[in-house]
């Protein structure tokens, strides 16, 4: 069975609103630019 | 209090505490699948690798590597994706996602590293070593690591939560490959053709940024479920509530069955990806408007093509392994090859045409699904087998990825070349491949349809535990 839970992670709701979205953000950004250099090349298409 | 006697990487130090945000665990395990999914973007190397001696891609060097062994590193790496997958999937299990995904990270940027001292040495077989050996394994390693994870702590979305994941994967080139344009064109006058320094730089950044995914991922208790939610509430039959270990999984026939499924939808996609760029150029030019395009122009929107298919390889991964969660997993992979066989068996009919527009839709389409076909994989065989050891069967049926990596080019040049020879030109010249790989669907779907409930003398005895998952 799985022991008891680490206390050292984001211990309430509120908390972890702030660490959710830089979490998101630290994912979304690069992937975001990746989307957009590949977007602008796909352009290319329809010129 | 934390079980202070268990290591950082221990399992038992990841078990997230009572109301944790299980939203968080999306984004480590994109992190690890972000950086993975470089590997797609290897390409970009192509040229540069073939040109580390004379200087001038257009003008290679007797001693410069040739496109064909450069080729293999990829290759490489793919099969290696499928093997370490298959062979650490149980060791994932017992050890937890923390410690696998450092040892992707680890093999991924470590083997940049490697590669770079063959770059530098000129020497191809370190190459081979270091980024197809070593980062094949972080690579397998990595794909699998966050997904039973993932399947833990959304038992009512699991196709979001695979999705999520495993479109990252698809992301990950378009990161890597302007990436890496960047940084040899920033290392141009300091080593040749920028490569090895940037292998270098490429190694580091991934191992870090892996690291976000490394320390914030956490598995949920073992009695943790969401909010109001009932198991198999619906009471489909094709979901189990039982549970299948790695080793009984592959004694039945549904699992090479969904190895079919996967296999035939990665070697048909395979077929597009491989063809798409000479393809829509030869598409383009039959066009009133192509007829004026010199041959810079036509290579520009080829890879602009390339581009919107990524983009949609995507976009495929998130939205089919999501509608799944409501359509179910076998009448997804039947859209996938019912539908696919007519748009592959139209395909080559739009491209002679010229019909432009719509060849670029039916594509995307195409492309589309076999995102989709990845990203809903991990589902359906939780749905079939199980949470208990999902990760490991997952990377046992991850070697039909490696075999279509094999096949699929195989079939493409083997058949694109004898039509050449024959004297077929442009999309006629392609005809037979996405025919071939539409006969191939049909395979997918027979499999697909036969796919049933798994019958219970395979099922684990008595409550699992991860422990006793691991031996």
């Amino acid at each position: 069975m799985n022991p008891k839970p680490n206390s050292t992670a984001p211990a309430t709701e509120e908390s972890a609103g702030g660490s959710t979205i830089l979490a998101w953000l630290y994912v979304g950004i690069p992937l975001a630019w990746g989307v957009s250099q590949t977007f602008i090349k796909a352009l290319a298409l329809f010129k | 209090m934390p079980d202070t006697s268990a290591g950082l990487l221990d399992r038992s130090r990841t078990i997230a505490p009572p109301g944790y945000n299980r939203w968080l665990v999306p984004p480590a395990a994109l992190a690890i699948h972000l950086a993975i999914g470089q590997a797609y973007a290897f390409s970009v190397f192509n040229k540069p690798l073939g040109s580390l001696i004379s200087g001038d891609p257009a003008h290679p060097a007797p001693t410069d590597w040739t496109p064909g062994q450069i080729g293999w590193t990829f290759s490489i790496a793919i099969v290696l994706l499928g093997l370490s997958a298959a062979i650490f999937g149980k060791w994932l299990e017992r050890v937890g996602p923390r410690k696998a995904m450092l040892a992707s990270a680890l093999c991924f940027g470590g083997g940049f590293l490697i590669a770079s001292l063959g770059v530098h040495l000129h020497n191809i077989w370190l190459v081979y070593f270091g980024y197809g050996f070593v980062g094949g394994i972080g690579l397998g390693i990595g794909y699998i690591s966050p997904v039973s994870t993932l399947i833990k702590w959304f038992p009512d979305r699991k196709g979001v939560a695979t999705g999520m994941a495993i479109m990252g994967f698809g992301g990950g080139a378009m990161i890597g490959s302007p990436l890496a344009v960047a940084l040899m064109n920033h290392f141009k006058g300091s080593a040749p053709q920028g490569v090895a320094p940037t292998f270098i730089v490429m190694g580091i950044i991934y191992l870090l940024f892996m690291q976000w995914g490394v320390w914030t991922i956490r598995v949920p208790a073992d009695d943790w479920k969401p909010a109001g939610y009932v198991p198999n509430e619906e009471h489909n039959t094709m979901i189990t509530t039982g549970n299948v270990s790695a080793d009984n999984a592959i004694k039945t026939p549904q699992f090479w069955l969904l190895w079919v499924v996967l296999l035939c939808n990665v070697t048909a996609g395979i077929g597009v990806l491989e063809t798409a760029s000479p393809l829509i150029q030869s598409v383009i030019s039959g066009t009133e408007k192509g007829k004026g395009m010199d041959t810079v122009a036509l290579a520009a929107a080829g890879a602009g093509f390339v581009g919107l298919l990524s983009l949609f390889n995507l976009l495929g991964r998130f939205f089919w392994s999501s509608a799944s969660d409501k359509l179910g997993r076998k009448p997804i992979y039947l859209i996938y090859f019912g539908l696919g066989v007519v748009l592959y068996a139209l395909a080559p009919t739009l491209g002679l045409n010229g019909q432009l527009t719509l060849f670029v839709v039916v594509a995307c389409v195409i492309i589309s699904m076999y995102g989709g076909g990845f990203s809903t994989a991990p589902a359906f065989l939780s749905d079939l087998f199980g949470k208990y050891q999902v990760g490991a069967i997952h990377g046992r049926l991850l070697t039909a990825w490696s075999t279509a990596g094999v096949l699929g080019p195989l079939i493409v040049h083997s058949l694109s070349e004898g039509r050449k020879a024959a004297g077929f030109t442009g999309a006629a010249a392609y005809q037979t491949v996405f025919y071939t790989m539409a006969g191939l669907l049909a395979v997918g779907f027979l499999a697909d349809l036969a796919v049933t409930a798994v019958n219970e003398k395979y099922q684990e005895k008595g409550p699992v535990t991860i422990e006793a998952g691991g031996h």
